[in-house]
């Protein structure tokens, strides 16, 4: 389970996110809905530490993650996918996935079960990160964080700009992750993606806690979403 | 004055240049792909290796070979532990904010040329090379008889000179080699391609980074070591190591090694030949044109890559 009680954070002197709260079961999908600058992003950077907390308490099944250090924070069990993938330029297919292996020291058995949810890197190992299609790259940088063996997973905006059969690849990995216990928190700007998927949705606005709701809920009543996101 | 045999000595004199300033340039340039810090003490660093190789082969004494030894392998340790703690007391201090860091070794290119004036002394002091001896290049000896021409002064190179060129490639085998092939190298360059995410992914930034910086000092102390027999030890040596390193690596594309290595192969042995037909000045003023027009024509290097 992966909690944040009264998180404030930001960028420097600018305060993004005031007194957030979110909990996220095991097992469970829990999306994050907000408009752009509502501190979705900063949300996922925070618990990874990137972005300091100035106040407030993070933990992963109970174990303290606000006061490690940022590269402490994925060996607790994080798995982080960011906006635009952001892997490792330079680098080959295989070694992004190392990295992401030496978190928890993991070997071939857990590569091999990785790769088994992507076959299409198997046959991409040696190509540098980069040429990979966009499709492709999502999957990698999927890949990377799962091979963290996460306990909790976040995945910033994974279907953005991706062509309909990625996106359902993608899904269908994140609902197995589920069904293996994971707790993933997802932000999403398709709300219809979200709702397919999310067992229940949380708004953000203005860096605050908004309403949280079964996402079943909301598929009856489409209105809420239009009065946080609204278009 | 024929032209033949004087091209020759000079591309080797030149390649000696180009070694070292290779090893100088592949350290400067490693801090910057890594850490993106632009190190301007990075020159003390080459001179403090140079400055302690001399008070190594003092303490050792005996064959020369033994002082110079301790020398190739203590000199790069110290400096890089030096630069290592720098890092960590200064740098990390300072968030490694791109122009603190610029003027933060500004503080410290003083403070270690201002300490070594006061306790080594403004005398430039030599390290006996360990081994002399001079190799005759076989095309002079084919050219003499051709012409019957005496032995002239300096047709023939030291094989000291030709230790330093080779030593210089053998070293910069192993960096590369080690970026290439090490866990260690793994998690430098993903450091390098993206900080965050390398945080993100449990790689422990602030130690890759003292690690790199220590690197590179300690490859320019490296550097220095070799040149030492041939150059003496001084207090302001480390200001034109300085100077060309960045040319090199302005030129060969910023944090890319191989476009640093192959930059300083160009401007070390143009270097030496324009240095030995024309003169020394005219050589660094076509570098310093060449960097102006990289500058502007392909500012991120001959080799580098854009990034976005």
């Amino acid at each position: 389970m992966l909690e944040l009680d009264a998180v404030n954070s930001g960028y420097g002197a600018a305060q993004v996110l005031r007194d957030l709260s979110l909990r996220v079961e095991a097992g469970e999908i829990l999306c994050l809905l907000g408009r752009n600058g509502a501190g979705k992003t900063t949300t996922m950077q925070t618990i990874m530490g990137l972005l300091p907390l100035m106040s407030g308490r993070i933990t992963l099944d109970g174990q303290d993650i606000g006061s490690l250090p940022p590269h402490e924070v994925p060996r607790a069990g994080i798995g982080y996918i960011p906006q635009g993938r952001r892997l490792f330029a330079g680098l080959s297919v295989a070694q992004n996935l190392e990295i992401g292996l030496q978190v928890p020291g993991a070997g071939k058995e857990v590569l091999d079960e990785v790769l088994d949810l992507f076959p299409r890197l198997r046959e991409r190992m040696d190509q540098p990160a980069q040429t990979l299609s966009g499709g492709e790259q999502q999957m990698l940088a999927t890949a990377r964080a799962l091979c963290i063996q996460p306990k909790a997973l976040l995945l910033d905006e994974p279907t953005e700009g991706l062509q309909p059969s990625m996106i359902e690849a993608i899904r269908q990995v994140i609902v197995r992750m589920r069904a293996q216990g994971v707790a993933i928190l997802l932000v999403e700007q398709r709300v219809d993606a979200v709702l397919s998927v999310a067992d229940r949705v949380a708004f953000i606005e203005n860096g605050r806690n908004g309403e949280v709701l079964s996402a079943e809920a909301l598929r009856q009543d489409h209105s809420i979403v239009d009065r946080y996101v609204g278009v | 004055m024929e032209f033949g045999p004087h091209l020759i000595l000079a591309t080797l004199e030149g390649a000696v240049t180009a070694a070292v300033l290779a090893l100088t340039a592949v350290g400067l340039s490693l801090v910057f792909g890594v850490m993106r810090v632009v190190n301007i003490a990075h020159g003390e660093f080459y001179m403090l290796g140079a400055v302690i190789a001399w008070y190594v082969a003092q303490m050792v004494g005996g064959h020369p070979a033994l002082g110079f030894v301790a020398a190739l392998v203590i000199a790069p340790l110290v400096v890089g532990a030096l630069a290592a703690a720098a890092d960590v007391t200064i740098l990390k201090r300072i968030e490694y904010d791109p122009e603190r860091t610029i003027v933060a070794t500004i503080g410290l290119l003083y403070i270690i040329q201002q300490l070594t004036l006061m306790t080594y002394g403004p005398e430039a002091r030599p390290v006996e090379a360990p081994f002399g001896g001079r190799v005759e290049l076989p095309w002079f000896d084919w050219f003499k008889t051709l012409f019957g021409m005496a032995q002239p002064w300096g047709w023939s190179i030291t094989s000291y000179k030709l230790f330093v060129i080779f030593a210089a490639g053998a070293v910069l085998c192993g960096v590369w080699a080690m970026m290439a092939r090490t866990r260690i190298g793994l998690l430098m360059r993903a450091t390098q391609a993206d900080r965050d995410m390398a945080l993100a992914f449990g790689i422990p930034v602030e130690r890759v980074y003292a690690l790199v910086f220590g690197i590179g000092a300690g490859l320019a102390a490296l550097g220095a070591v070799l040149i030492v027999p041939i150059q003496q030890a001084h207090y302001l040596m480390g200001v034109e190591p300085l100077l060309l390193a960045f040319i090199v690596v302005i030129i060969g594309g910023l944090g890319s090694l191989p476009g640093t290595v192959l930059a300083a192969l160009f401007i070390g042995l143009s270097d030496g030949i324009i240095s030995v037909f024309f003169s020394p000045t005219l050589a660094k003023i076509l570098a310093t044109l060449l960097v102006g027009l990289v500058l502007v024509f392909r500012p991120q290097g001959l080799f580098g890559t854009r990034t976005a």
